[in-house]
């Protein structure tokens, strides 16, 4: 892939599926190489859809969507499929095989794309992607449903870190986790970017105070537009009326014991 | 609406109130038409393109004897088990008929036509679609809801060429197969209910047999057999893969394609024979 400061670069892109409505409403977005960009926002904001368009899933109404330099709107179905090799993703809920173990999981995307690579090689490669992700090695061997979220996470992001991505996509990583597994997550993606040097991490969340504790930079969007990106201080300091409202649902409120809200 | 009030509206408003019915009735037909033929249509893509996939690299031999074992192996009991009572069934009312016009020599060659051209392909074509059909449906259905299908898709795997093509080549391979596991076991269950029920005598009723059957009636069977697996495996994946919301969608997409792939079976068959028959006639074949 070229050399460019970004990994990804969105200008002016719109979707909209039916002609009329605008679910993307004109998108200017700079993502970084090698930091960790929290993409924030209501539900319904057009985060999954942005997500899709970055992952090349969806193709926009008009706009341009560069990765590492190269516009990815005109590329055809295999130069595409070329593409994804170079990200990794997380899922909400893991995404996980359901009849292959956590080795088999990992195993997985280099089975299909590193066809020449010794079998007991593969294996290596899938169990030290585990344990980077802080699996147990007595539960490498475990299908997903006997896992618990936590491990199924772990299974999750070893999978998406075994093609060795240059951009780790992170999808609601932390919702519908108690705290003590959102801030294991949390420090997972840390980790797991501190680990892997120059690599980048989208991470796309509704949850303020966790984007807050990982991000370098955070983009927050809103019907369609991006309505600020920058530093966390930017956004604690900023002056808009929809941001100063989401911080104070989502950050202060966190941070400040019950009845000083 | 109520008697009176309709008898009270003036006869513009009557004659409107009539055009408003009229045209909300055609214009449902209308829609039911154009979202039938556009279903057809997506089916139709989803199911060339999934052969197509099947014949570009990777190949996915391993998924395809996979799938293979799945829908044939795990098939063959009930396949063989549903296929002796209905052989011995028919042959039972077969007999009985024939019986009265004193024509039991011709039990065999009725019921072995009966089966290898007609109950063989569609009995097998409908249990198994029950069977397999429904899985696929059902398999394909809960990997949408979990995004394991957008999971495939994120890492550059196609998921049509890796979930869908395999199910629908195996499928076909297997269903001839069935077919003929179906009609043997038929014609074994007749065999055994003429000679040891009926006292028919063995030689004559195999002589019978073989004097009225052809191998095309065979071939016709088994290439229904495949015809119909196409069809209900496409009908079944195509069902699974565009599955949406939770476990209900996956229950409804379950059913859908199970029932459309069994109607849909019993509606091909006819034309299939009808078409068959022609092709015999163009050929000087027909019997």
């Amino acid at each position: 892939m070229s050399e460019t400061q970004y990994a990804i670069e969105l200008k002016d892109v719109k979707k909209s599926f039916d002609g009329k409505e605008f679910v993307l409403n004109g998108i200017d977005l700079q993502i970084p190489k090698g930091k960790i960009t929290v993409i924030i926002g209501y539900s319904g904001t057009g985060k999954s859809v942005l997500l899709k368009h970055i992952l090349g899933l969806l193709q926009p109404t008009t706009g341009s969507i560069k990765v590492s330099g190269k516009e990815i709107t005109e590329m055809s179905e295999d130069e595409l499929t070329g593409l994804r090799q170079h990200y990794g993703m997380l899922f909400q809920y893991a995404a996980l095989f359901d009849d292959m173990n956590a080795i088999g999981n990992v195993m997985f995307p280099l089975k299909e794309h590193r066809r020449k690579m010794p079998k007991a090689e593969m294996l290596q490669v899938a169990k030290d992607r585990l344990r980077d992700a802080g699996m147990d090695p007595k539960h490498f061997n475990k299908l997903p449903a006997e896992m618990s979220g936590g491990m199924r996470k772990r299974v999750g992001l070893a999978r998406a870190l075994a093609l060795d991505p240059e951009i780790l996509i992170y999808d609601e990583p932390t919702t519908g986790l108690d705290p003590v597994l959102t801030e294991m997550v949390d420090n997972l993606i840390v980790s797991t970017h501190n680990l892997r040097k120059g690599s980048t991490s989208i991470v796309v969340s509704h949850d303020l105070y966790a984007a807050f504790r990982i991000a370098d930079h955070v983009a927050m969007l809103d019907s369609g537009r991006v309505l600020l990106h920058g530093t966390p201080e930017d956004f604690l300091n900023s002056e808009i009326d929809l941001v100063k409202r989401f911080v104070a649902k989502g950050v202060r409120k966190e941070l400040q014991p019950k009845g000083n809200e | 609406m109520t008697r009176q009030e309709w008898q009270a509206l003036s006869y513009g408003e009557k004659r409107e109130r009539f055009n408003e019915a009229f045209n909300q009735f055609f214009r449902s037909i209308g829609l039911g038409i154009v979202g039938f033929v556009t279903a057809t249509g997506e089916l139709v893509q989803f199911g060339v393109r999934s052969i197509k996939l099947a014949l570009r690299v990777p190949y996915r031999w391993e998924e395809i004897f996979l799938h293979m074992e799945f829908v044939g192996n795990k098939s063959i009991v009930i396949i063989a088990l549903s296929s002796l009572f209905t052989g011995l069934a028919l042959s039972t009312q077969i007999y009985m008929g024939f019986k009265i016009v004193n024509m039991t020599s011709m039990v065999g060659p009725t019921v072995g036509l009966g089966v290898l051209r007609e109950l063989g392909p569609v009995l097998t074509g409908l249990i198994v679609s029950a069977r397999a059909g429904g899985a696929m449906a059902a398999r394909l259905g809960t990997m949408r809801v979990t995004e394991q299908i957008d999971a495939l898709e994120v890492m550059g795997v196609d998921p049509i060429q890796y979930l869908v093509s395999p199910r629908i080549i195996a499928t076909v391979l297997v269903m001839p197969l069935l077919t003929a596991v179906f009609d043997f076991v038929a014609m074994l269950g007749c065999y055994v209910i003429c000679v040891y029920l009926f006292d028919i005598d063995s030689a004559s009723m195999i002589e019978r047999t073989t004097e009225w059957l052809e191998p095309y009636h065979l071939w016709e069977g088994l290439f229904k057999g495949a015809l119909f697996g196409l069809f209900f495996a496409v009908i079944c994946t195509y069902r699974g893969y565009n599955t949406k919301g939770g476990a209900e969608g996956v229950g409804n997409s379950t059913n859908q394609g199970v029932v459309t792939s069994m109607v849909m079976i019993i509606v091909l068959d006819f034309f299939v024979t009808n078409l068959i028959n022609v092709f015999y006639q163009l050929t000087a074949r027909f019997t």
